[in-house]
């Protein structure tokens, strides 16, 4: 029988440390043993205990405390399933559907103990690649049409080639764990889940360009993906996957970590290349591409941790599998990070060309309040915001995506309900995107600013008309002249949102009314007399002196002297205080 | 980014500090890309208080390398202090998935808790308080880091709790 209790951030930060504590009390010196694994994507669960018995039938543990914990744990001992906390519905509606390559080992194994790897049948492409020639290994990804998983999508195979024929003395190889995008965490998840895949990857593809050095550049808010990484190469080494003679052969690859300094836009590729040359982290214009002139002006190769995930299930299979895993002109799975007002959130890999509604309906089981989605963010701070009524035909492929006005993006998938302001979550983005805009060129620096102020205005009841069209030109302007894909992308949360809810931005225009009463500044408040018990408190807190009325009587609220700050609703036990946007009448 | 203030500095910084700054500097001499490393380093050995500018000046000329390009790296990462921190740094996560499960609620109460806003330091140097963008632990939002750990589905209530544990 396997104990698997999940370890990764998410876990940890649910409270599994106290779980384990608790669970190892009861199982020390017996015959069961908890082996603390990565996380399995079922976030929404944690802390999560999976149980697998000797028939290797699956039981999923969710949401436990440490008095759940141990009395599971006592049951188990005692050669009990106990029903206690039991998730079997939930988890085989998630993770049936789904079809893991890069996620394959997520959550099975311990991700600190390379000899679990090796029994998941790790580091065999990587005894079969040494053999290959660096053109077959080369052919193979092409076959598999693999495309970069960090966001642009493009041919990975074809980026190889280019660092391999590029002339240069030395090549060196690059793995993109700066991780950025709000609501994106399937690079946390595989580097802390399952590190020894990333590098197994790493190492095939150095093989295929002819590198002898690399490096895993890691974002400083993941220490804890730090640490398993940091560990993963040291057993690596020991084992011979990594440093000279390569599972015996002539091939020689070291393979470093360096930890970011805290700044998103070292996610872009040439900002990463400055940050790691010891300077502010600033994109520089392409070409020359990274593949011609990179790292140290060597030809360098940058890919995603999650494309490196796929590279060893691709060798050992063949590339035509990673094609046949889908049934779309793109091919292979991609992972995505399903989060907001979903029932199950967490990390679900699908084929391409999974409709957008299977994932958000079938695997996550729909929205919390069981209404249909309003809408569904994806890409992150550059990707779209698309309507629910897309969500059943629109298929994950980047084409389709691209022509909806989004992008495939690394895959933060938010989805939103009526609760969200269409308006607001632009001007959010927006904030984000100026903010990180690293400044050196001005579409991006001054654009974003307007943009953003704008935005805010139209959120406070001033904006105009006029504002829509020149948000629109103002917006595609940055897009077309900003010098890299922060700039060139950062509109799209704003230009998605114009295009497919321009009744929301009209309602806070014209009619200043927010429909999904979240601006503050347009809302009503108002007392129910039927509810309002008399009690005073909304008129101890009111510090625009608006409410009056007497103890034991219905209290009003005079809306010309209302500040609008929320403190009466807040403070209310009796949910009384009603908020409406009600607008100005035309 | 956002722009920091120029590291001048407030007080200067202790002459025992400057001296293991150089010794610590002075193996890079002319390694302009090892800048962030040694920066890092450096940051650990001024402690909570900031990279100001005599400590910069040390470090440029140990590596040999202008002041400006020193200046321009510790402004323009978020890890490096400019101005100084307390003991112990809380960040929460302020990006859209936190934000909608309701972010604001748990900094209102820490900022509450101990009497300073977001962006400042307390009186006692203890904690300062920043915001941040994503942890990457959107599916237990809303969540914090205080210094490397992380904390997730934080309510008003437990934030407070935790941070008690200082
Ligand atoms: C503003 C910005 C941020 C980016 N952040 C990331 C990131 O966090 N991780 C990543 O892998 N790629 C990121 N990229 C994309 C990289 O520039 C690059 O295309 C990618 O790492 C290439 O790997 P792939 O071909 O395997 O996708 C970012 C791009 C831009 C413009
Ligand atoms: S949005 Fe807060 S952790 Fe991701």
């Amino acid at each position: 029988m396997r104990l698997l209790l999940g370890f990764g951030s998410c876990g940890l930060a649910a409270g599994a440390l106290t779980v384990s504590e608790s669970m190892q009390k009861v199982l020390a010196d017996t015959n069961l043993q908890l082996t603390l694994v990565g996380c399995n994507g079922m976030c929404f669960a944690e802390p999560l205990l999976q149980v697998i018995d000797d028939a290797g039938e699956n039981y999923y543990y969710g949401n436990l405390n440490e008095d759940i914990a141990s009395n599971i744990a006592k049951a188990l001992l005692a050669g009990q399933i106990p029903q206690q906390n039991l998730l079997m519905q939930d988890a085989n509606d998630f993770l049936a559907p789904q079809t893991r390559v890069a996620l394959a080992h997520c959550g099975l194994i311990d991700p600190e103990n390379i000899e679990e790897y090796l029994w998941v049948g790790g580091y065999t492409a990587l005894k079969k690649a040494v053999l290959m020639n660096l053109e077959e290994i080369i052919a193979e990804v092409k076959l598999s049409g693999l495309r970069g998983r960090g966001g642009a999508g493009f041919p990975t195979w074809l980026k190889w080639q280019n660092t391999r024929l590029a002339p240069g003395k030395e090549k060196f190889l690059i793995c993109n764990a700066d991780e950025g995008d709000p609501g994106a965490f399937m690079d946390r998840s595989l580097l802390e889940s399952d590190p020894h895949s990333v590098i197994e990857g790493m190492v095939i593809a150095a093989r295929a360009i002819g590198a002898t050095q690399g490096i895993i550049y890691v974002r400083r808010e993941y220490p804890l993906a730090v640490k398993r990484i940091g560990k993963a190469i040291l057993q690596a080494k020991n084992k011979g996957f990594l440093g000279d003679n390569i599972c015996g052969s002539d091939f020689n690859f070291n393979l470093r970590l360096v930890q970011g300094a805290g700044a998103f836009i070292c996610g872009e590729e040439t900002a990463l290349i400055a940050s790691l040359s010891g300077k502010r982290g600033m994109p520089t214009f392409k070409p020359p591409y990274p593949s011609e002139r990179g790292y140290h002006d060597l030809p360098t190769n940058i890919n995603n941790v999650e494309t490196f995930a796929n590279i060893a299930w691709i060798i050992n299979n063949g590339g035509l599998s990673f094609g046949d895993l889908s049934n779309d002109e793109n091919s292979g799975t991609k992972v995505f990070a399903l989060t907001g007002k979903i029932k199950r959130g967490g990390l679900v890999e699908v084929p391409l060309g999974t409709t957008f509604s299977k994932v958000i309906y079938e695997i996550g089981g729909g929205l919390k309040n069981g209404k249909e989605a309003k809408a569904i963010q994806i890409g992150g701070p550059s990707g779209g915001c698309l309507p629910g009524k897309l969500l059943s035909t629109l298929k994950i492929n980047y084409e389709e995506l691209a022509s909806v006005g989004a992008i495939m993006g690394s895959g933060g998938l938010v989805v939103m309900d009526d609760s969200t302001c269409m308006v607001d979550i632009a001007r959010f983005f927006m904030a984000f995107n100026k903010d990180e805009s690293c400044g050196r060129c001005t579409p991006c620096r001054i654009g974003m600013v307007r943009l953003e102020e704008l935005l805010t205005e139209i959120c406070q009841g001033q904006g105009k008309e006029e504002y829509i069209p020149f948000l629109e030109t103002l917006g595609k302007h940055v897009k077309s002249t900003s010098l890299c894909g922060l700039g060139n992308s950062a509109p799209n949360p704003l230009l998605t949102t114009m295009r497919y809810f321009p009744e929301e931005y009209a309602a806070h225009i014209k009619e200043k009314r927010c429909p999904a009463l979240k601006c503050q500044a347009l809302l009503d408040y108002s007392i129910d007399e039927e509810k309002c018990t008399g009690c005073g408190q909304c008129f101890k807190v009111c510090s625009a002196g608006a409410i009056s009325g007497m103890r034991k009587q219905a209290y009003h609220i005079d809306s010309s002297l209302c500040i609008k700050c929320g403190m009466c609703q807040s403070s209310c036990l009796f949910d009384a205080v009603k908020i409406s946007s009600k607008g100005v009448a035309m | 980014m956002q722009q920091k203030s120029c590291p001048s500095s407030v007080k200067p910084t202790d002459t025992a500090i400057l001296a293991q700054v150089t010794k610590l500097a002075s193996p890079y001499k002319g390694k302009e890309d090892m800048l962030i490393q040694v920066l890092k380093k450096v940051q650990t050995v001024v402690g909570h208080s900031s990279i100001s500018k005599d400590v910069a000046i040390v470090v440029a000329e140990a590596m040999d390398i202008p002041l400006i390009n020193v200046y321009e790296v510790a402004s323009f990462y978020s890890m490096f202090a400019t101005t100084p921190r307390g003991k112990n740094v809380i960040r929460v996560c302020k990006s859209a998935p936190c934000h909608v499960k309701g972010a604001a609620e748990v900094m209102e109460a820490i900022s509450k808790a101990l009497g300073v806003q977001f962006g400042e330091t307390t009186p006692d140097e203890k904690f300062t308080l920043e915001t941040c963008e994503c942890l990457g632990i959107c599916a237990v939002s809303p969540a914090m880091m205080i210094n490397d750990d992380v904390y997730g589905e934080l309510t008003p209530e437990k934030a407070v709790e935790i941070i008690k544990n200082y």
